[in-house]
């Protein structure tokens, strides 16, 4: 199985359910896509993730109903510095999706998704929390799994492994 | 009153902790706190070989270790292209279904002892113990095989070894009835799980449950047969799906759960088809023993791949397999270079513990231990 190269031809990919239901919607919100190993991945404009979400979800057609993951990706020292990432999977249709935010180093904060999917909470409190990315109207945006009075955010790429001694 | 459980419990199946804002006997409010298992993997990783980060994945979840090395390599199988031979797939489909079972019997076995039946854990414990030996046997190790590798698996199963899962597979499903014949006519067993921790299908979907969790709640979805992997599409097995969304039908979805797997077992063993367990790429797959003594080439690729690991093409690939849990996702990100750039795992727990508020409040206290129990949590997974 050799690899194919990635396809990121918008006109090439448009017959995918979830790209012509965000450019029918308002082709300004895809900035870029790419057609890769099979997986399909959309960069959606920073301020329209939220709306896109809920546009994916109640898609008559292929409802991305289902939330899998959201995690982020730090591109030290490129800008824009973030990626943040959202795999959607659609029940009904057994698709998945990959949506991407990206952001700069300077306070780096997106739209909550718990109004869309509750179950985002944990999954945005990981994501605040190991690369500090605000998420604007999330419920309870403290840190989860490194101790309330830690120094930093350990998932950054310039933040040493081993930690500061 | 605010009621502090855990971290310390012995009903929270690890340090988990939740405070609870109780009424008299009745729960007003409850929040799960965690990250007391925090060990910081999804870091580590980033500054490992990708051949080095197999040995990590089965520490996130010591119950189902060959999942996660599953779930691993296919994310960088699939970063590589690489094309796995069928007997390797076929290994791995039976190893991941004894993981299932396995991991099914630990959570029965500490579920009916939360819940007040010990007999049933000892049994299950009796039987883990077996699959346990076998995997001793295949890998040299009880619980933390690391036996899958990128390419294939790591050595050739001993022989006997299918005798053995022959004869388990054999009787285990006599053993399934007598678990059953405890628990799912057992008047005490009923009333302490029927129509308790009760959640519907719309808020299982939303909270992003999977896995027995959501199946038990009617969403009739499973990895292995909706979008299949190492071979998955070739056996036949049924997905059970129950539709009250309490604790007794997440068990009722588990229960079936261990027969199908056991079918699975006995299908890998009968079609397993002959040949390598290894994927033909020198550059990647560490060659046999027997010809580094003898090739000069399969000795170089040796020394390269143990002492500058293998390039993976930049990209990005999210795997998910349905472990015993619901939906596992490994997301690994290469920039072209022999370490992972960031791997990220989707723990199925995770999501599941979400639901724990909307399944707990307005209910009664005792059936707080029923609800953690019913969700199969693993803490080394939630916290990674």
């Amino acid at each position: 199985m050799a690899l194919n190269p990635a396809i990121t031809d918008l006109e090439q990919l448009k017959e995918h359910p979830a790209i012509a239901r965000l450019t029918s919607w308002n082709p300004a919100a895809v900035e870029e896509v790419k057609f890769d190993r099979e997986e399909m991945t959309i960069y959606v404009e920073r301020g329209a993730i939220r709306e896109a979400c809920v546009l994916l979800k109640e898609d008559q057609a292929c409802p991305f109903n289902f939330l899998s993951d959201i995690t982020c990706v730090d591109w030290y020292p490129r800008e824009p510095r973030f990626e943040v990432v959202y795999h959607l999977l659609s029940i009904p249709k057994k698709e998945r999706v990959r949506l991407k935010v990206r952001l700069n180093s300077s306070g780096p904060a997106v739209e909550s998704l718990t109004s869309v999917w509750p179950g985002a909470n944990f999954f945005e409190r990981e994501v605040f929390d190991l690369f500090g990315i605000r998420f604007t109207g999330h419920p309870y945006l403290r840190r989860i799994l490194m101790p309330e009075d830690w120094q930093g955010h350990p998932l950054r790429k310039d933040f040493p492994v081993e930690g500061y001694r | 009153m605010i009621l502090n459980m855990g971290p310390q419990h012995p009903s929270t199946h690890g340090v988990l902790r939740v405070i609870l804002e109780i009424d008299g006997e009745t729960v007003v409010r409850l929040m799960p706190d965690i990250g007391y298992l925090h060990t910081g993997i999804e870091k580590t990783c980033e500054a490992k070989f990708y051949q080095q980060v197999v040995p990590l994945t089965d520490r996130i979840d010591y119950l189902c270790p060959m999942t996660n090395n599953l779930c691993y390599v296919l994310a960088v199988e699939k970063l590589l292209g690489l094309e796995i031979p069928p007997k390797a797939q076929w290994l791995r489909v039976c190893l991941n279904e004894l993981t299932r079972i396995n991991s099914h019997l630990v959570w029965l076995g500490t579920h009916a002892l939360d819940l007040g039946a010990m007999t049933v854990f000892l049994y299950c414990f009796r039987e883990r113990e077996e699959i346990l030996k076998m995997f001793e046997m295949i890998s040299g190790q009880r619980m933390m095989t690391s036996y899958f590798r990128v390419g294939g698996v790591a050595l050739e199963p001993p022989l006997g070894f299918f005798d053995r899962v022959r004869d388990f597979a054999g009787y285990f499903p006599e053993k399934v009835d007598e678990y059953e014949n405890l628990l799912t006519g057992n008047p005490i067993w009923l009333m302490r799980t029927k129509g308790v921790a009760r959640i519907t299908r719309e808020d299982a979907l939303a909270l992003g449950a999977s896995g027995p969790t959501l199946r038990g709640s009617g969403v009739d979805i499973d990895l292995r047969r909706d979008m299949p992997y190492s071979s998955y599409d070739k056996f036949q097995f049924k997905v059970p799906v129950s539709q009250e969304g309490d604790v007794f039908a997440r068990y009722m979805c588990r229960v079936q759960e261990l027969r199908e797997s056991i079918g699975i077992v006995r299908q890998a063993l009968d079609g397993m088809p002959e040949g390598a367990i290894k994927a033909d790429a020198p550059g990647v797959v560490l060659p046999d023993r027997e010809k580094m003594k003898t090739q000069m080439e399969s000795l170089i690729y040796h020394f390269k791949i143990i002492t500058e690991g293998f390039s993976v093409p930049a990209g990005e690939v999210y795997q998910g397999v349905e472990s015993p849990r619901g939906e596992m996702g490994y997301y690994v990100v290469s920039d072209g270079t022999a370490k992972p750039y960031r791997v990220h795992m989707r723990s199925a727990c995770f999501a599941n513990l979400q639901t724990l508020p909307s399944m707990c409040e307005g209910r009664l206290l005792a059936d707080v231990v029923a609800a953690i129990g019913s969700i199969d949590i693993v803490l080394g997974e939630i916290d990674r």
